[in-house]
């Protein structure tokens, strides 16, 4: 009897459920929710958390140090760093979020496209990716910046530009596979259409890589993002985004080191929570490594 | 093996005009007209339209292209920088031997430390040098390299006055920068060797040299890690094309004089041709890297050959 229902039970157990299971004993995908989560909620309740207006001047109080009012001290114009700095994790998210739903977006039509029709469409678009390619990541942000002018939504646009071939070569080698599969080749013969052919049999299989995909993008877009900010080609100055606040510190890295080392804290944090995610979500995806 | 060489050669060129297409393509879409800015505020309206006719900016696209192209094939030449009247092929010859020393150097010790954190890892699979040396990695993967640079500075050139903060007039300049820059990729290294040293050790050639009595470290050296490294070997071609065109921060911040930095400032200045000749010179090099990394992988993996 209880046999039986030990069967049951693991026939029963939603793929889901299964997948819960793996997260809750793979740490590193923990650790990395955890942080994760804390940043998203750092964002929603920034008004509550914040104590300041992130861009109210006090020059009164400008440069002070660390203390019970200021936890993370003030820049040069009396601006509370902690405020500031909790409200650039809402930059950091909707930077990371855009710029990741423009690459995986464009990815998988492009894709998709190449990957089912084949043929001339395949070359044409893979000598597109090629060139998209050949420009690293950051001299394509830095190439769209100098045309358009350094702001928030032109970095969004920048770094979502460059990252689709990425995608568009995993879902390609994806589909290449999954069209020779009977599964595909049956939903074809009974005379599915394209469009849904790769919609509900190719695009489902492809789910996982494009996830931990996008966790690794969304950490290299909030680097470049605020490695192009600090230098004055991402976010202008006085918008609490963690580079730009950065690029206020440097001038005083003698005498404010606060300026400086809390914003780079949070953006490690933040990027440190995305990778662990991706990584984890790898460990617990891929079959081969499971035990 | 020469077959496959002109073969990967041949597929670079569309990508070398896409590549110069798109140089020529910024200059087009940036707002405002070039033969304004070029002529000055106190230039005539007859003496823009001298100078567009010069530069042939009254001429359609399709046709300013050809001539970018004759211009860049036969004479060599991108223009004048706008700022200093210099050939801008002069201006990034003078900055190009700095950004290729420090991405060699980059290159050079993110390979050491990032091949040697591997190999320790794995090594050690599933124990807690392991965990640790992992740790390390991904925590590299996720500090801003910027803001690694600044606490370098802050503790090294601003507190103990060791090493100098900016410029390249000695060895010493070279130190901050190049950890900064290799910081990414000894990461990645760190986790790509680790991951194809499991792989080679599990192989039956490893278990046979085991049998055989051999010393682990014997093992580890003569027959894991020859074969191990091959992956790393493409990483490095891979990652020399991208520091090589990733310096633009690090440069900017150290005010080391390479390309990344003339880049930078020419934004800053507007300075369109020089920006097209970065650009342009960092999508060569990039494909270069590409291709050599093709083939010496075709070269170490015949099966690739062949498909």
């Amino acid at each position: 009897m209880t046999n039986d229902k030990t069967f049951a039970a693991s026939v029963q157990r939603s793929p889901w459920k299964d997948f819960l299971k793996r997260v809750r004993r793979t740490p590193t995908a923990l650790i990395g929710i955890a942080l994760t989560l804390g940043v998203i909620a750092m964002a929603v309740f920034a008004p509550i958390i914040a104590p300041f207006d992130p861009l109210q001047m006090n020059v009164r109080e400008r440069l002070n140090a660390p203390s019970m009012t200021h936890p993370f001290g003030t820049d040069d114009f009396g601006r509370d760093i902690f405020s500031r700095v909790v409200w650039g994790s809402r930059l950091a998210l909707r930077l990371g979020t855009l710029s990741v739903l423009i690459a995986v977006s464009g990815g998988i039509i492009l894709g998709l496209i190449a990957g089912y029709y084949g043929g001339w469409v395949d070359n044409l678009l893979s000598r597109l990716l090629e060139i998209v390619m050949a420009f690293p990541g950051i001299l394509f942000a830095i190439t769209i910046i100098a045309i358009l002018g350094p702001s928030l939504d032109n970095l969004v646009v920048a770094l979502g530009l460059f990252g689709w071939p990425d995608y568009a070569r995993v879902i390609r080698g994806s589909v290449l596979s999954a069209k020779q599969r009977e599964y595909v080749e049956a939903a074809r013969a009974v005379g599915a259409k394209a469009g849904r052919v790769m919609a509900r049999h190719i695009l489902p299989n492809v789910i996982a890589p494009i996830i931990i995909l996008s966790a690794t993008r969304f950490g290299g877009a909030l680097l470049t993002g605020s490695g192009l900010s600090f230098i004055g080609l991402g976010v202008p100055i006085p918008q609490p985004e963690w580079g730009a606040i950065m690029a206020t510190g440097r001038d005083y890295m003698a005498s404010a080191w606060w300026i400086t080392v809390f914003p780079g804290v949070l953006i490690a944090l933040a990027v440190l929570g995305v990778n662990l995610l991706g990584d984890g979500l790898r460990d617990v995806l891929d079959p081969r490594l499971r035990k | 093996m020469t077959r496959y060489i002109i073969q990967r050669l041949l597929l670079a060129i569309p990508v070398l005009f896409g590549v110069s297409f798109g140089v020529f393509l910024m200059a087009q879409l940036v707002p405002g007209d070039p033969a304004t800015v070029l002529a000055g505020d106190t230039a005539s309206p007859q003496m823009i339209a001298a100078l567009r006719q010069e530069l042939g900016l009254d001429q359609p696209i399709p046709v300013q292209y050809l001539r970018f192209l004759e211009r860049l094939i036969l004479h060599g030449s991108l223009g004048n920088s706008t700022r200093t009247h210099r050939e801008v092929l002069v201006e990034i010859a003078d900055r190009f031997p700095y950004t290729l020393l420090l991405t060699l150097s980059a290159v050079i010790l993110s390979t050491v430390v990032g091949v040697l954190m591997g190999i320790f890892a794995a090594i050690n699979h599933g124990r807690a040098g392991d965990f640790v040396t992992m740790m390390l990695a991904v925590i590299g993967l996720s500090v801003p390299s910027f803001w690694l640079a600044l606490l370098m500075i802050m503790l090294f050139a601003l507190n103990l006055h060791w090493l100098p903060v900016t410029g390249a007039a000695s060895w010493q300049n070279l130190i901050m920068p190049t950890i900064t820059l290799g910081l990414h990729s000894a990461s990645v290294k760190a986790r790509v060797a680790r991951a194809s040293m499991l792989e080679v050790m599990g192989q039956e050639y490893v278990r046979t040299a085991r049998a055989k009595g051999l010393r682990e470290q014997t093992v580890i050296v003569g027959h894991a890690l020859k074969n191990a490294l091959i992956p790393i070997v493409t990483l490095i071609g891979l990652q020399f094309g991208g520091l090589l065109g990733g310096a633009f921060i690090t440069e900017t911040i150290f005010g080391w004089p390479g390309v990344g930095r003339l880049a930078v400032q020419s934004i800053f200045n507007r300075d369109f041709p020089v920006i097209q000749g970065t650009v342009l010179l960092v999508a060569v090099a990039y494909l270069a890297s590409n291709l050599i990394v093709d083939i010496v992988y075709g070269w170490l993996d015949p099966r690739i050959r062949y498909n």
